[in-house]
C-alpha cells in the first residue's frame, strides 16, 4: 500500500458517493419516475448523474495515488469543481426538489475541495511568484466554495427567495441595476465619504500637530480621544441630519466626526515614535521644530498615520451608510438598503451590500498601496 | 498616581472648554429660530433675554448642556424603571442584546482563532477572508438581518444579538490569533524539551500568553457590539432601546431626547469598556502578572 495514501476527506467523499448511489433518486421528480416507470417524467440529472458520481469518486481515487502534490491538487480541483458545476447547472428548473443524495454529493465535492486546499497549503514552493499565487489561490478556492454551497443549498432545498437569494440571482440583479447602483455609489461614496474622510482625517492630523506643539493640550486631548473611540459616535447621525438636512452634507459631517478621533490618537502616538537617539542627532544638527518634524518625526509616524487612515476607510463607509438610515434624498446606498428591505427586495439589498463590500475593499486596498509606497523603509514592508 | 494628577488638570480644563463652546454654539445655532419666533410674536427681546430664551427652547437645534443634563436626570432617576420612557429601561434593552451578542461573539472568535492556529488549511484559507471582512461596512447588513429574521418569526433579542455577535467576533479572532502565536520560539522549544504534548503546550503556554491580547481585543469588541445593538434597533420601528430612542427623537425632532439618549449610550459604553478593563486587570493579577 505504499503507492496509496488515503486521507479522511477523500475516503469520506467516496463513502458519501456510495451512500448517494444506495439512496437512489437525486430529486423528487426522479423518485416519481422510478416509482412509475411507464409514465415519462422529465427529471434533473437524466444523463449527468453517473458522470458526477463517477467524477467525484475517480478524482478521489486518483488523488490517493502517490504523485506530486501539484498534480494531486489539479486532479482534486477539476473533480470537485466540475462535479459542483454539473450539480448546480442540473438543478435549474427543478429548484426545491432535491433529496438526500443531492446534498451527499455536494458534501463529497466539498470534501474534495477541502483536500485540494489542504494539499495546496502544505506546498512550500521556492519561487516568489508561486508563493504569491498560492496566497491568492487558496483563499479564492475557499471563497468559491462558500458561494457554491450557498448556491447549491438555496436552490436545491428551495429556500424562500426573501430569506436568502442564491448568489447567481444577486449577480443578475447587480448586472441589471448598474445605473441605480452607480447613482448610489456616487451619492454615498464620492460625495459624502470622500469629503468627510479627507476633512475628518485632515482635521485630526492638524489637531495632532497642534497637540504636539502644546503639551498641555496633548495631555488633555489624548485621554478624551481614547475614551471617545469606545463611544457609539454613530448616534450623532440623527443630530447631523437635523442640522445639515437630508443631503450628503449631513453624512459627510457624521464621517468627519467618526474619522477625527482615530486620526488624532494615532498621529499623537506616532509623533512620539521617533527614538531619542535620532532626535538628539537632529538637535546636534541645530535643526528647529519644523525641520525635525518634517524630516524625522512625520516619516517615523507614517505607519501610525496609515493605520488610522485604514481604520477610517471602514469607519467612513459605515458612518455614511448608517447616517442614511435616518433620512436621505431618494438616492444613496444606506437609503437603498433600508427601503428595499422594507419592500422585501432582498436581492437588491444583497447587491448593494456586495457593492459596499467591494468599495470598502478597494478603498482599503488603495490606502494600503499608498502606505507601501510611502513607508518603503519600514521593516514590515521591506521584509516582504 | 502622579500621571493621573498630570492628566487631571488638562483633561478637566479641556472638558470645561468644550462645555463653554457648547453653550456659545447653542446660543448661535438657536438664535435664528428664536428671532423668528420673536418676530411672529411681535416681541423685541434684549440681548440678555434672547440668550435666556435660546437656552430654554423645547426643541432647540442644539440643546444647552443643562437641558440635556436635566432630561437625562429626569429620565434616569425620576421615572420608574419599568416605564418605556425611562433611559434605564431603554439602556437595559440595548445592554441585554449587547451582552448576549458579545458573549457569543467572544466565544465564536476564540473557537475560530484556536482553529486557525492549529489547522494550517484554515489559516491559509480563512484568515485572508477575516482580514478582508474588516474592510467592508458590515453594519450595512443590520437592517436586512432584522427584517428577514422577523419575516420568519424570529424577533426580539436574538436578531440584535446576532448583529452584535457579527461585529464583535472579528476583533476577538484577530487578537486571539496574535495572542496564541505570541509565545516565542524559545518558550516553545522549552515546552518541547519537557516533552509536553500539544494539549499541554496549548493550555500551559499558548493560553496564558494570549490572555492580555484577549482582553485588549475584548475592549474593542464590546464597544463594537454596543454599536451593533444600537444600529440593530433602528429598523425595528423604534420599539425600545437606545437606538429606538435616537430614531424616535429624529422622527419627532425631540433634539433633547436624542442628546440624552446619546449620553446614555456613551455612559453604557464607558461602563462596559471599564468593566472589561477591570476584569482584564483582575485576571492578570490572579495569573501572577506584575505591573509593567
Amino acid at each position: 500500500m505504499t503507492w496509496l495514501k488515503p486521507y479522511w476527506q477523500t475516503v469520506l467523499a467516496i463513502l458519501l458517493c456510495l451512500g448517494a448511489i444506495a439512496l437512489g433518486a437525486m430529486s423528487k421528480p426522479e423518485a416519481a419516475a422510478i416509482a412509475d416507470p411507464t409514465a415519462s417524467f422529465n427529471y434533473p440529472y437524466l444523463a449527468t448523474k453517473q458522470l458526477m458520481l463517477g467524477l467525484v469518486m475517480l478524482a478521489a481515487l486518483i488523488s490517493m495515488i502517490c504523485m506530486p502534490p501539484i498534480a494531486e491538487a489539479v486532479v482534486l480541483f477539476v473533480g470537485a469543481h466540475l462535479a459542483a458545476w454539473l450539480l448546480i447547472s442540473g438543478i435549474a428548473g427543478f429548484e426545491g426538489t432535491a433529496l438526500m443524495p443531492y446534498f451527499l454529493l455536494l458534501m463529497a465535492a466539498w470534501l474534495l475541495g477541502w483536500r485540494c486546499v489542504a494539499v495546496l497549503s502544505s506546498v512550500r514552493p521556492m519561487a516568489n511568484w508561486a508563493r504569491t499565487g498560492l496566497r491568492l489561490i487558496i483563499p479564492a478556492i475557499f471563497g468559491a466554495w462558500i458561494l457554491i454551497i450557498w448556491e447549491a443549498v438555496t436552490r436545491g432545498a428551495g429556500i424562500p427567495f426573501i430569506l436568502l437569494p442564491p448568489p447567481s440571482a444577486i449577480g443578475v440583479r447587480i448586472a441589471n441595476s448598474l445605473p441605480t447602483l452607480g447613482a448610489d455609489v456616487r451619492q454615498t461614496i464620492f460625495k459624502a465619504v470622500v469629503f468627510g474622510y479627507v476633512v475628518g482625517s485632515g482635521a485630526g492630523f492638524i489637531t495632532a500637530i497642534l497637540a504636539d506643539r502644546v503639551p498641555f493640550l496633548r495631555r488633555g486631548l489624548l485621554p478624551i480621544g481614547n475614551m471617545v473611540s469606545a463611544l457609539p459616535i454613530i448616534g450623532v447621525a440623527p443630530i447631523m441630519v437635523m442640522w445639515f438636512g437630508f443631503d450628503w452634507q449631513s453624512k459627510a459631517a457624521v464621517v468627519i466626526i467618526m474619522t477625527f478621533f482615530p486620526m488624532l490618537v494615532n498621529t499623537v502616538a506616532g509623533l512620539a515614535a521617533s527614538g531619542h537617539m535620532e532626535r538628539d542627532l537632529m538637535r546636534t544638527y541645530a535643526s528647529g521644530y519644523w525641520p525635525t518634524l518634517i524630516k524625522l518625526r512625520l516619516p517615523a509616524a507614517a505607519p501610525f498615520i496609515f493605520n488610522a487612515l485604514k481604520i477610517n476607510s471602514t469607519l467612513a463607509l459605515i458612518g455614511a451608510i448608517v447616517a442614511e438610515f435616518f433620512g436621505t434624498p431618494v438616492v444613496g446606498m444606506g437609503f437603498r438598503i433600508s427601503t428595499e428591505v422594507g419592500r422585501m427586495n432582498i436581492d437588491m439589498v444583497w447587491a448593494e451590500i456586495a457593492v459596499a463590500a467591494l468599495a470598502g475593499s478597494v478603498f482599503y486596498g488603495v490606502v494600503a498601496l499608498i502606505e507601501r509606497a510611502v513607508t518603503f523603509w519600514h521593516p514590515s514592508v521591506r521584509g516582504g | 498616581m502622579d500621571s493621573f494628577r498630570d492628566k487631571l488638570i488638562p483633561v478637566t480644563s479641556i472638558l470645561v472648554g468644550v462645555v463653554v463652546l457648547w453653550y456659545i454654539m447653542a446660543v448661535v445655532l438657536n438664535a435664528p429660530f428664536q428671532r423668528d419666533l420673536d418676530r411672529r410674536a411681535n416681541e423685541t427681546s434684549t440681548f440678555g433675554e434672547l440668550i435666556g430664551k435660546t437656552l430654554s427652547q423645547p426643541k432647540p437645534t442644539l440643546p444647552a448642556p443643562h437641558q440635556v443634563a436635566v432630561n437625562f436626570f429626569e429620565n434616569t432617576f425620576l421615572r420608574p424603571i419599568t416605564s418605556n420612557r425611562s433611559l434605564v429601561y431603554n439602556a437595559w434593552v440595548t445592554l441585554s442584546s449587547t451582552l448576549l451578542g458579545f458573549a457569543f461573539g467572544t466565544g465564536l472568535g476564540i473557537v475560530i482563532a484556536v482553529g486557525i492556529v492549529h489547522v494550517t488549511t484554515l489559516d491559509r484559507s480563512l484568515m485572508p477572508w477575516i482580514i478582508a471582512s474588516q474592510t467592508i461596512p458590515i453594519l450595512a447588513v443590520a437592517p436586512m438581518i432584522i427584517v428577514v429574521l422577523a419575516a420568519v418569526g424570529v424577533t426580539g433579542l436574538i436578531p440584535k444579538a446576532m448583529i452584535s455577535t457579527y461585529l464583535s467576533f472579528f476583533p476577538v479572532t484577530v487578537g486571539m490569533v496574535k495572542g496564541l502565536r505570541s509565545p516565542e520560539i524559545m518558550h516553545l522549544d522549552l515546552m518541547h524539551t519537557y516533552n509536553a504534548s500539544g494539549t499541554q503546550t496549548f493550555w500551559k503556554l499558548r493560553v496564558p500568553a494570549s490572555v492580555p491580547f484577549l482582553f485588549t481585543s475584548m475592549k474593542v469588541a464590546v464597544a463594537a457590539s454596543l454599536v451593533g445593538a444600537i444600529v440593530g434597533e433602528l429598523p425595528t420601528g423604534a420599539v425600545a432601546g437606545i437606538g429606538a430612542k435616537l430614531l424616535a427623537g429624529a422622527y419627532y425632532s425631540q433634539s433633547i431626547d436624542i442628546w440624552s439618549a446619546l449620553v446614555a449610550g456613551s455612559v453604557v459604553a464607558a461602563l462596559l469598556v471599564m468593566v472589561v478593563g477591570i476584569a482584564g486587570r483582575l485576571v492578570d493579577r490572579a495569573m501572577g502578572g506584575r505591573p509593567a
